[in-house]
């Protein structure tokens, strides 16, 4: 069972039709990416247990690979840019002959998650940015292949007055005939979802 | 039976029980043992320091969840004595962002656990830390063994 603690659903709704703003913007990058049209769910808003971040990947030990990207400006955060490590061998093999040699990805299969990645995150960042005229910085993007929660925990670190629960707007991207799929998980710094909210002339916090 | 421990958690389990926490990557893992008594415990702790005296999650920050760690144990019938300590975690998970603040936060960890071990008086046995992977960990009650398993190293005990 998934925790979770209620959300006004104005304020879930506020933050759900931003997430869709960036998420359809890295949808799109996506898509142009692999060359294949892509179907984008409805943001999912949720404040929700530590524990059960990583449901929607599979668990918390789900093997993952990941782009990172800590976000500063106005507004502050973590955004991870995630596909389920089988899905994106998949997709690498298709862009590039596989060498299958190294554990988990090659140098080159790296790089090449990590171009993605940097694409899909800046492009959701912009497009955020323009859309609520915020800035929003993205450090330079970090790769990595492990267990999903021990990456995500990284969105999960700062002093955050709900203890051990967290703001996600968390968005799936699927690649209806490859069986491909990315997910993008941005976690606003705490008190940060109320800069957001009040470019939407919402003035309540979470 | 297994019972599981939650991130910003810590569980008491005895005799043929095991404790076990998932996917530990910046996080510690501190494994307490009473091999004699066969009472252990396990918390998942996420940051070096907490923000005040008595924060509202006492597992969550090293300076508060090992004396807590350590005085449950106690009260299950525990002796501080007897207590030994193994460690895992405390992992770098993006090795290349070094420069940004919260990318130390595992060896931060580590570090924060060792020096609270070691102001309790109680002895650190065998650790599995650092590196850039995740781990998930199990503690045998009976026996104090932790076992560590990663995406790409497999299981092992320490």
């Amino acid at each position: 069972m998934t925790h979770r603690l209620y959300m006004e659903e104005r304020i879930a709704d506020a933050l759900r039709e931003l997430g869709n703003i960036g998420a359809g913007h890295a949808a799109a990058a996506f898509s142009e990416f692999v060359g294949e049209p892509v179907t984008m769910r409805v943001p999912l808003v949720e404040l929700v247990a530590f524990d059960d971040v990583t449901e929607a990947l599979g668990g918390p030990e789900a093997p993952v690979a990941v782009t990172y990207v800590r976000v500063s400006g106005d507004v502050a955060g973590h955004l991870f840019v995630i596909q389920p490590l089988d899905g994106a061998r998949r997709l690498l093999s298709s862009l590039a002959p596989a060498t299958g040699e190294e554990w988990p990805l090659s140098a080159m299969e790296e790089s090449v998650l990590e171009e993605l990645g940097n694409i899909m995150a800046a492009h959701y960042l912009s497009s955020l940015a323009d859309f609520t005229r915020l800035t929003m910085r993205p450090s330079v993007p970090s790769v990595a292949v492990d267990m999903a929660q021990a990456i995500l925990a990284m969105g999960m670190l700062e002093e955050n007055p709900l203890g051990d629960f967290a703001l996600v707007i968390h968005t799936a991207i699927n690649v209806p005939e490859e069986q491909g799929r990315a997910h993008v998980f941005l976690f606003p710094s705490p008190g940060t979802e109320r800069v957001l909210l009040r470019s939407l002339g919402i003035g309540d916090s979470v | 039976m297994i019972h599981h421990v939650g991130m910003a958690e810590l569980k008491i389990a005895t005799e043929e029980h095991a404790l076990r926490t998932f996917g530990l990557g910046s996080c510690v893992g501190l494994a307490l043992y009473d091999e004699a008594a066969h009472i252990a415990g396990l918390a998942h702790i996420m940051l070096p320091a907490s923000p005040n005296e008595a924060p509202q999650h006492v597992a969550k920050y090293v300076n508060t969840a090992v004396p807590r760690l350590v005085s449950l144990m106690m009260e299950q019938g525990a002796a501080k004595r007897r207590m030994r300590a193994k460690l895992a975690g405390g992992a770098q998970m993006f090795a290349t962002l070094s420069g940004i603040d919260l990318m130390r936060v595992g060896p931060r960890n580590v570090e924060a656990t060792l020096e609270a071990l070691r102001s309790l008086g109680v002895p650190l046995v065998a650790s599995d830390v650092g590196g850039s992977y995740g781990r998930t960990i199990t503690l045998e009650c009976l026996t104090g063994k932790l076992w560590i398993r990663s995406v790409q190293h497999g299981e092992y005990g320490i």
